[in-house]
């Protein structure tokens, strides 16, 4: 949707898509219903890595951590009472947020293989800290004994509901993103992206642009994460694990960087992938980390420039 | 020491390991004064214009600009104080058109840029005045063009046109002509003429036939010492520039170089 004057097949897919995801409550099948839930909320979590990865070229490896807080915000909340969305959500985007600024304005001092490893060890950091919170479940988790209220105006523990608020928010998202990335700031976080010491000597504070870009993606990415505490009724320390910040890196891949669309065509390839090869055999990743390879290889761009090419 | 200079350079030293890249070295640069330096390969031009820049810490030394101490500024202060410079190897924005290109430069002057909901290519007050800048350099044909498809000289002019989109006090020229031919070097020698008297110009260069042409004075650097400063009248007698650097009659000749 980077253009939306010309209608070809990026387009076409992508309003395909949105028309799919528009009426796959009405069929009344909980199981998809939820399934494209959670596909959806990935989606937010793919394309707020992709602000900091695609966009900023800053390869993170430890964006699961935003998501775990974020969910793990709305779980404490919960259990202190705090039922209110409007809220507990905001909070999860705030805490997230003041997380990545402090793991931002420490990372953000060096790049490449650095910053990954550095990313990873805060968040593997975090993934260890809450496991010893006893009081919040440990290594066992917690789970939420309702989803969050929004003030009667839409009960959302009905999935159906549920599941139309979370595609407002992901195409409220999308929109916003779109924007940030044809904005200004956007320009400048690319530049940066593309050669930082141009920047620097043209006079922009390259550290400063991309510690906002990475503190933006990480508010995005807690606000993902509440909607995930919401989904499941649970929040576990499995959340912020390495092997999610992986994860969510794949879908992004897979899906196509620099761009808004790819990240959430990516988040939706994996899980239907993973949902549909894990029914016929528990060593679906025999298979299905080989076809990543192939996406790879073959499609640099993801399935998403793959689309265009193939136009 | 001269007084009122924009850009005032002493007693600066920096050397890697046994090598001293820049030995006691002084430079004043005078408002609208195109100052050339000129030296043989190894002898010290890209550190000084590194140090002048910010990407380098000099050893020891002062480095002042418009009347305030630099010498430990960063990059992106030094710029904001209008001490903008171009790259000897091209440094622009590959997958971004010729005019985002100058366009990011004309923000980068335009206050801060954490702006988020606007789009940076529906700005007037970014479009217009980079649009105007190609029509200075003659890139305004190539304006959609993506940066990575225009020609080595095009891309050259890019360059320039980004140092100067920032209207900068001092414009740090880090051998503009290389690589080019002889008639874009040419183009590119009018084009700095043009702004003779206007702009303040440190001009790093192996072209002799710019150098002559645009300075007003040429320093003449050798083994990071500066061993002598003067018109360009004055360098191109003196015996012992000819034997360091130009090494015989014929000037021209000698001063082609690989690299």
């Amino acid at each position: 949707m980077d253009n939306f004057r010309h209608f070809d097949l990026r387009s076409a897919a992508l309003f395909l898509l949105l028309a799919v995801l528009a009426v796959i409550p009405l069929f009344g099948d909980i199981f998809y219903t939820r399934l494209m839930t959670r596909i959806m909320i990935y989606a937010m979590a793919a394309l707020s890595l992709d602000l900091i990865l695609g966009y900023g070229g800053m390869v993170s490896l430890g964006h699961a951590a935003f998501l775990g807080v974020g969910a793990y915000t709305v779980g404490i909340l919960s259990l202190w009472g705090v039922q209110s969305a409007f809220l507990s959500w905001p909070l999860a985007m705030l805490v997230s947020m003041l997380m990545a600024l402090v793991i931002g304005a420490i990372s953000l001092r060096v790049s490449g293989v650095s910053f990954i490893m550095i990313t990873l060890a805060f968040a593997q950091m975090l993934y260890y800290c809450f496991i010893s919170l006893k009081g919040y479940g440990g290594s066992d988790g917690m789970t939420l004994p309702v989803r969050s209220s929004l003030a009667g105006l839409l009960d959302i523990s009905r999935h159906g509901s549920f599941y139309y608020l979370v595609l407002c928010i992901l195409l409220l998202i999308f929109f916003a993103a779109h924007r940030l990335v044809h904005s200004r700031f956007g320009m400048v976080v690319q530049g940066i992206r593309d050669n930082e010491r141009r920047m620097l000597a043209l006079g922009f504070p390259a550290f400063r642009y991309k510690l906002v870009c990475f503190v933006l993606a990480a508010g995005v990415a807690g606000l993902a994460g509440a909607l995930m505490a919401n989904q499941n009724l649970y929040v576990g320390p499995a959340l912020m694990h390495w092997k999610q910040s992986a994860e969510i890196l794949v879908m992004v891949i897979l899906g196509g960087m620099r761009s808004l669309a790819g990240p959430v065509l990516g988040a939706m390839a994996l899980l239907i992938a993973e949902e549909a090869l894990s029914s016929y055999t528990e060593h679906w990743m025999i298979i299905l980390g080989p076809l990543l390879v192939i996406v790879v290889l073959f499609g640099r761009k993801g399935i998403y420039g793959m689309l265009k090419r193939s136009r | 020491m001269l007084t009122g200079a924009l850009l005032e350079v002493q007693g600066l030293e920096k050397s890697f390991g046994a090598i001293m890249a820049c030995a006691r070295l002084s430079l004043s640069i005078m408002p609208g004064e195109m100052h050339a330096i000129i030296g043989p390969n190894g002898a010290g031009k890209s550190t000084l214009v590194a140090l002048i820049a910010g990407e380098l810490r000099p050893d020891a030394g002062v480095i002042r600009f418009s009347g305030k101490e630099i010498t430990a500024l960063s990059v992106h202060k030094r710029s904001r104080l209008g001490l903008a410079r171009s790259f000897q190897i091209t440094s622009i924005f590959q997958g971004f058109t010729v005019l985002d290109n100058v366009a990011l430069a004309i923000q980068a002057r335009s206050g801060h840029s954490f702006r988020f909901w606007q789009n940076a290519r529906q700005i007037a007050a970014l479009r217009e005045p980079a649009f105007s800048m190609l029509e200075q350099v003659g890139l305004t044909g190539r304006a959609q063009a993506v940066a990575a498809e225009l020609s080595y000289g095009e891309q050259r002019q890019l360059e320039i046109a980004m140092a100067l989109a920032v209207k900068p006090k001092l414009l740090l020229l880090d051998e503009p002509m290389a690589g080019m031919g002889a008639e874009e070097s040419e183009q590119l020698t009018a084009l700095l003429l043009s702004l003779k008297g206007k702009q303040t110009l440190v001009l790093v260069e192996h072209d002799m036939d710019a150098v002559f042409s645009l300075a007003d004075r040429i320093s003449v650097l050798v083994y990071g010492r500066m061993i002598a400063v003067g018109t360009p009248d004055v360098i191109r007698s003196l015996p012992e520039v000819r034997k360091a650097y130009l090494g015989d009659e014929e000037m021209e000749g000698a001063c082609s170089r690989i690299d």
